[in-house]
């Protein structure tokens, strides 16, 4: 027997609970999350221009563009913002320091959830101006305002999904401190909140950047 | 208040519709309801419910949840057969106009999709997945999946997928759509009723169900081996599975965004694939069939592992060719996703397009090739035993290759303009699909029979259920090609040409051939279900290696296994490992166990699928507050078990596991048998 496979042996035997099991797992799911996220994409990519004779990302509604840049620049860098703020996070979680998670991810969720806010606020206005027959004069949503609202709802949904995850943190950290399942959570939660923020960088390019430049 | 119930607005649901006007629905429900009383009375009256929520509904055990995914999908094949001989039988009366036959066109709409729906995602996806859970921890040498918790909750999906598609039959209807119910004939105009709603969340429900499950397993093969098993000195089984699995993480995806836009095209009015707002009914169809057509390597490439256990064993003989066999199915995954566009060559994507996906589609016959000759060589001078699960292995490799031969011809663009959409392709994917598929399942059952009962299933039934399947098919799919040939379109109600009933009624009797092979394997079933009634529902151990000659490691452990699996980890060696072990003579270890870690059961899991198939059933009905209260309620479950469940597991002490191991020696020592 190798001495390879005798320490493996002996983790399997003793330590029962393996995180590297649940954060490969949960690796795969990102994997599968983000062919979700494509196939998305290239449904956007293939309406970009189904405007049906309707509103689009460059019409001039009340005096400016239906899609403002400068707004979803702020949501952009709340988001971004988070990332880092999460990182930050997983920093004092290495350190131990459990009043410095609680800490970084509050500010974590503030952000996010001031992303769900703007971005709800964005989807509100943008179906009024779809029902404004002035605007609309078709009157039913086009293919390419079908394809942007799942698109980029589907990714604030992940966001809010987020965000409960991280409430639900809160509570498995006031329970049990940074134990070795709680670090495993963490761990996973990091990689889920990143890989929202890099298809958020893509929605931006694809949707925002090229829809309005 | 009860959405669509109680709507009187809404001329479309018609709720009780087919139970007032179809004969035959109102009496299938009939038998259905008198059966499922049945059924819970003899629980509540022998006392099972105790044991049954204790020992199944909350088990994480990956035996015994295989072994519940394998019921469901025997209770699905019957009811996606009846659909199937239902159709035969009307085929064969339906000359003439559309009174011919006994299906009205409506209801004969229902029937066929309901058969595809069914077969494919509550039959053969389940029944995939029961094989997987039983047999791929044991093949690793592995005490459980990796996520126990999530493969409880994925079974418990699957099976509100089941009921809520299922429950279509009696209220409400079926979608008349066809399996993949292309767009824009599933859109909100031209398919109003609840049947197309049906089909979406109920897919949708088992998509979630078996991504989970791939994710699990694929976290299972890559994290739970035996010291000592390089992903090299795996069996092909487990090598067929991780790229299944693999193959599924891919493809749901795109399946899932193709089913959620339909529905937002017919719940939020947006468009995607209508007729309006300039959206492209087309883009579904590439959806789907970049979905549906590595679907069915998903289901085949188990098959050919299966296969690739079963030969080596009953030959006796090592499997030819270990490394090729990995490449081609390596190769298989990569090809399978690059021939989608071969369902649709008459839509229009120009010769380009068209001669891409042929070509494409006419390579996959050379890794399949591949496999097939290494398994004739495995059986090339072996001393070759007819036991059941060989006849099965024999039936699909003769059949499975005339199957692919006439995909082959389908690829073949010219001459797919005069096949496409007739009974030719519906008799090609059947040969492909019961000859290589069902052949292979049901001869994996029959393989892995004696492993789960701890007896072999009785061999004359097995051998007449093999005979009866295989003549059956032949029967049943052969004039089918010819009326294809003859130009006769799939999905016909009825049809005007005398000269094709003949060919029909062939059809039929192949049909009721099929019916008798079922019929055989029921009755297998039944006889194992009397033995343990007969043993009061404990299974006593039996010698671990029944066939003789086998070769991986579930076979190295008594039959049916005991709960944790392995007492001690075995240490692999060699790709065959336990035919190893055997030639080496390493002994049994029978004493100085330590203790076991397993995980702890849940009620999570039921209790979460019996919310979202409530979802599910209100979704359809349009009861949006039951469906917030329900999904609620689900999330709340979930957060609830990650919140308060036992994680931590429990132990089997050291005494407990010399106990069990010593009961499986004295069967050994008594039966004479050097393990």
């Amino acid at each position: 027997m190798s001495v390879v496979s005798q320490i493996k042996t002996a983790r399997m035997e003793d330590d029962h609970y393996d995180g590297s099991t649940m954060v490969l797992g949960f690796w795969i799911y990102i994997l599968t999350d983000l062919i979700l996220f494509a196939t998305l994409f290239a449904n956007f990519a293939v309406f970009s221009s189904a405007y049906n004779g309707g509103p689009h990302g460059t019409t001039i509604v009340d005096g400016e563009p239906l899609f403002n840049l400068n707004y979803v620049l702020v949501e952009t860098f709340l988001l971004l913002i988070s990332s880092i703020t999460y990182g930050l996070a997983m920093v004092q979680a290495n350190k131990n320091n459990l009043s410095g998670v609680r800490a970084w991810m509050a500010i974590t969720f503030i952000l996010g959830l001031c992303f769900i806010i703007m971005e709800v606020n964005e989807f509100h206005h943008l179906v009024g101006v779809l029902h404004d027959p002035a605007v609309n004069p078709a009157g039913i949503t086009s293919a390419f305002f079908s394809a942007f609202f799942v698109l980029v709802g589907t990714h604030g949904l992940h966001v809010t999904v987020g965000l409960i995850w991280m409430a639900l943190m809160f509570f498995h950290l006031s329970r049990a401190g940074l134990d070795s399942h709680n670090k495993t959570r963490l761990n996973c939660l990091s990689l889920f909140w990143h890989f929202l923020d890099i298809v958020w960088v893509g929605v931006f390019t694809a949707v925002y950047l090229l829809g309005v430049l | 208040m009860f959405g669509r119930f109680t709507d009187p607005n809404d001329q479309t649901a018609q709720p009780f519709y087919a139970l007032m006007h179809e004969p035959i629905v109102l009496y299938t429900c009939i038998v259905v309801v008198v059966l499922a009383v049945v059924v819970l009375a003899a629980i509540t009256l022998l006392g099972w419910w105790k044991p049954l929520w204790k020992n199944w509904i909350t088990t994480v055990d990956h035996k015994r949840i295989g072994l519940m995914y394998i019921i469901l999908a025997i209770v699905m094949l019957v009811r996606g057969f009846a659909d199937a001989i239902m159709m035969k039988g009307h085929q064969a009366l339906a000359l003439g106009d559309a009174s011919a036959g006994f299906l009205p066109p409506d209801h004969f709409d229902q029937v066929f999709t309901a058969h595809g729906v069914i077969m494919i995602f509550f039959m053969a996806t389940p029944l995939l997945f029961g094989l997987l859970n039983y047999i791929l921890p044991l093949q690793l040498g592995a005490r459980d999946v990796a996520f126990p918790f999530a493969n409880n909750l994925g079974f418990w999906i699957t099976f509100a997928g089941a009921i809520l598609i299922n429950i279509s039959l009696g209220i409400g209807n079926f979608a008349r759509v066809g399996w993949l119910a292309y767009a824009p004939l599933s859109d909100g105009i031209s398919s109003p009723d609840t049947g197309m709603d049906y089909y979406l969340w109920s897919l949708q429900l088992s998509g979630i169900a078996t991504t989970m499950g791939a994710v699990n397993f694929i976290a299972t093969i890559i994290k739970c081996r035996a010291p000592g098993m390089a992903m090299f000195k795996m069996p092909i089984f487990a090598w067929c599975a991780l790229v299944s699995n693999v193959i599924i993480l891919i493809i749901y995806p795109p399946l899932t965004v193709a089913f959620a836009l339909l529905s937002c095209d017919r719940f939020l009015g947006f468009n995607f694939f209508t007729n309006d707002g300039g959206a492209n009914p087309m883009l579904y169809v590439n959806y789907v069939w970049i979905f549906g057509h590595p679907e069915v390597y998903v289901l085949v490439l188990p098959a050919f592992g299966i296969i690739s256990e079963i030969v080596p064993t009953f030959s006796s003989k090592r499997l030819f060719g270990y490394t090729s066999m990995v490449w081609a199915v390596l190769v298989i995954m990569i090809l399978s996703m690059l021939v989608w566009g071969h369902h649709f060559f008459t839509m229009g994507g120009g010769e380009q397009v068209n001669t891409f996906f042929g070509i494409a589609t006419m390579i996959i016959a050379i890794p399949t090739g591949v496999k097939v000759f290494n398994w004739l060589f495995t059986m090339y001078k072996g001393r070759i035993r007819f036991e059941p699960p060989m006849l099965w292995a024999m039936g699909m490799m003769f059949t499975f290759v005339g199957g692919g031969l006439t995909g082959v011809l389908l690829s073949i663009v010219p001459a797919d303009f005069q096949l496409h959409n007739t009974e030719f392709l519906v008799a090609h994917f059947h040969h492909t699909i019961i000859g290589g598929v069902v052949f292979s399942y049901l001869g994996g059952l029959a393989f892995w029979f004696p492993k789960v009962f701890g007896v072999k299933p009785n061999r004359a039934l097995g051998i007449a259920s093999f005979w009866f399947w295989f003549f059956g098919f032949y029967f049943a799919f052969f004039p089918i090609y010819i009326v294809g040939l003859m130009g006769e379109t799939r999905r016909m109600q009825h049809y005007l040409e005398p000269s094709l009933q003949p060919y029909f009624i062939v059809a039929f009797f192949g049909a009721v051939l099929i019916l008798l092979g079922i019929l055989c394997f029921v009755i297998q079933v039944i006889l194992a279900i009397w033995y343990l009634i007969k043993n009061k529902c404990t299974l006593p151990v039996n010698e671990n290696d029944p066939w003789g000659d086998a070769r991986s490691l579930e076979w190295s452990i008594s039959s049916p296994p005991p709960v944790y699996n392995f007492a001690e980890l075995p240490q692999v060696e060699d790709e065959d490992a336990y035919w190893d072990m055997k030639r080496r003579g390493v002994p049994r270890k029978t004493s100085g166990f330590s203790k076991i870690h397993l995980p702890s059961n849940t009620n999570a899991g039921f209790i979460g699928g019996i919310l979202l198939l409530i979802v599910g059933f209100s979704l359809v009905w349009h009861i949006w507050w039951l469906a917030a209260i329900a999904f609620v309620g689900f999330i709340f479950t979930i957060l609830c078990h990650s919140l308060l469940g036992n994680h931590h597991g429990y132990y089997i002490s050291a005494e407990e596991v010399q106990k069990t191991e010593d009961q499986f020696t004295a069967v050994l020592n008594a039966k004479g048998v050097k393990a």
